[in-house]
């Protein structure tokens, strides 16, 4: 019987960090559906060692990531796999929002809207002073629906989450989870209108 | 662009590692002497070494999964590193990072240093290192690079699969620094490559002037996007001084 250790709801737009223990099942809910959840890993211990996009799809062959989809970190090892997923396939290329990528794909006037990066920064910053940019690479968006093309083309495209809908994963070694609950309001990635996410965390 | 037109050249073996500083203005031509080779590349803004190549970033803001002639190599700060100003390739992978160690062993199987000498297999993960230490670099900095020469293709299911077309010797791209540009090169193998037998053939680096973008550059006007990432690149320089860095 496994025990609820923690359930937080994380607000539109906000970021959040936590320690997941090797073991434990973290569950994300996308409550009202259609909300890109820009999400990445470290290995707790050496966070020198964090989740790699291109490792995941390489080991894998495929580029969506699902159920049964291990998250590869830049050394190689498995830090988590998908155990459960009623969405049915999650973005790992299209990156996280940033004032600069915001100025280059849509105008220079959104350099001042909020942005993942500005989240993922103050949540690492605020965890620990030694992270910087740096630590940071390619993220997972879950939920999100970033389709490539057999002829070399990548879009954002509208959601195939819903209300309700949800990812599990189990963790292979200890982790920290860094989220970004994505602010994105210039592209269908959390359907013009981001809502909140529901973080729950059992010991098995 | 001729060869005997270079300012600098070196000829890479399979599986080393190289870098080079391409200062604004300055372009690399990289050409598969043998037609079985693979250049990982990594790029970092030599006046600022923690922006660097975004895989994602460049990717989403050229709709595109594959680099070819036009696109360019995206910071993550929202300017163009290097732009693709002549490309005989066609479709260069950015998703499948590089090997390491124990990847080279499973597929080629063990041939070390004790073994082989200077014959070693060599990966990409450690050359990268190696080459990234010189430049007080290290693991945090080993981003998703881009894998100049291997064609990966997606099908609708997301399966992805090293394509025959990556086999074109003599194949060249041409690679314009938008920046003061720090290129860090493997010549490692691509990781979907299949063994037993580990590539032999050289990749020739050569530099060359190419000069100021002009305003109906094939990069630049490629789409909007690239439009203002070259604004912000231009922005970078816009103080005597190199400001206003941001």
């Amino acid at each position: 019987m496994s025990t609820l250790l923690r359930q937080e709801t994380i607000r539109a737009g906000d970021p959040f960090m936590a320690r997941i223990n090797a073991g434990q099942r973290v569950r994300l809910v996308d409550t009202e559906g259609n909300e890109a959840v820009d999400t990445f890993f470290f290995n707790a211990e050496d966070p020198r060692e964090r989740y790699s996009a291109v490792d995941t799809v390489r080991r894998q062959r495929n580029v969506y990531l699902t159920t049964g989809t291990e998250l590869v970190s830049n050394e190689d090892r498995t830090l988590l796999t998908i155990v459960d997923d009623t969405c049915g396939r999650h973005d790992t290329l299209g990156g996280a929002c940033a004032s600069e990528s915001n100025t280059v794909r849509y105008a220079h006037d959104r350099k001042f809207m909020h942005s993942c990066r500005d989240n993922f920064l103050l949540a690492l910053l605020n965890w620990n002073e030694d992270f910087s940019k740096r630590d940071l690479g390619p993220n997972i968006n879950f939920f999100m629906n970033v389709p490539l093309s057999a002829d070399g083309g990548l879009r954002f495209a509208d959601g195939i989450s819903g209300p309700g809908k949800y990812v599990e994963l189990v963790a292979h070694m200890d982790v920290l989870i860094l989220i970004s609950n994505c602010p994105q309001l210039n592209n269908p990635c959390s359907g013009f209108n981001p809502t909140p996410v529901e973080f729950l965390l059992w010991d098995a | 662009m001729p060869s005997n037109a270079f300012l600098l050249e070196e000829r890479i073996p399979a599986g080393c590692h190289h870098a080079l500083l391409l200062k604004r203005g300055y372009a690399l031509r990289l050409t598969d002497l043998s037609g079985d080779g693979n250049v990982g590349l990594l790029a970092f803004n030599a006046d600022e070494r923690s922006e660097r190549y975004n895989m994602a970033d460049t990717l989403k803001a050229q709709h595109t999964h594959k680099l070819a002639l036009g696109n360019v190599l995206y910071s993550d700060m929202g300017r163009p590193l290097l732009s693709i100003m002549g490309d005989s390739f066609g479709w260069h992978d950015t998703i499948c990072g590089t090997t390491n160690a124990a990847m080279i062993e499973a597929t080629y199987g063990l041939n070390d240093f004790q073994l082989a000498r200077n014959g070693y297999y060599r990966n990409g993960r450690d050359g990268f290192l190696m080459e990234l230490g010189r430049w007080g670099l290290g693991r945090r900095d080993l981003v998703p690079n881009a894998n100049f020469f291997s064609t990966v293709t997606v099908d609708d299911e997301g399966n992805i699969a090293l394509s025959e077309a990556s086999y074109q010797p003599g194949a060249w791209v041409e690679l314009r620094a938008e920046l003061n540009v720090l290129v860090i090169l493997s010549t490692a193998p691509h990781p979907l490559r299949e063994g037993p037998a580990y590539p032999e053939g050289e990749i020739e680096a050569g530099v060359f002037w190419a000069g100021e973008v002009p305003a109906t550059d094939l990069c630049r006007t490629a789409c909007g996007e690239n439009q203002r990432g070259f604004e912000n690149a231009e922005a970078w320089f816009a103080l005597p001084d190199g400001g206003p860095k941001a």
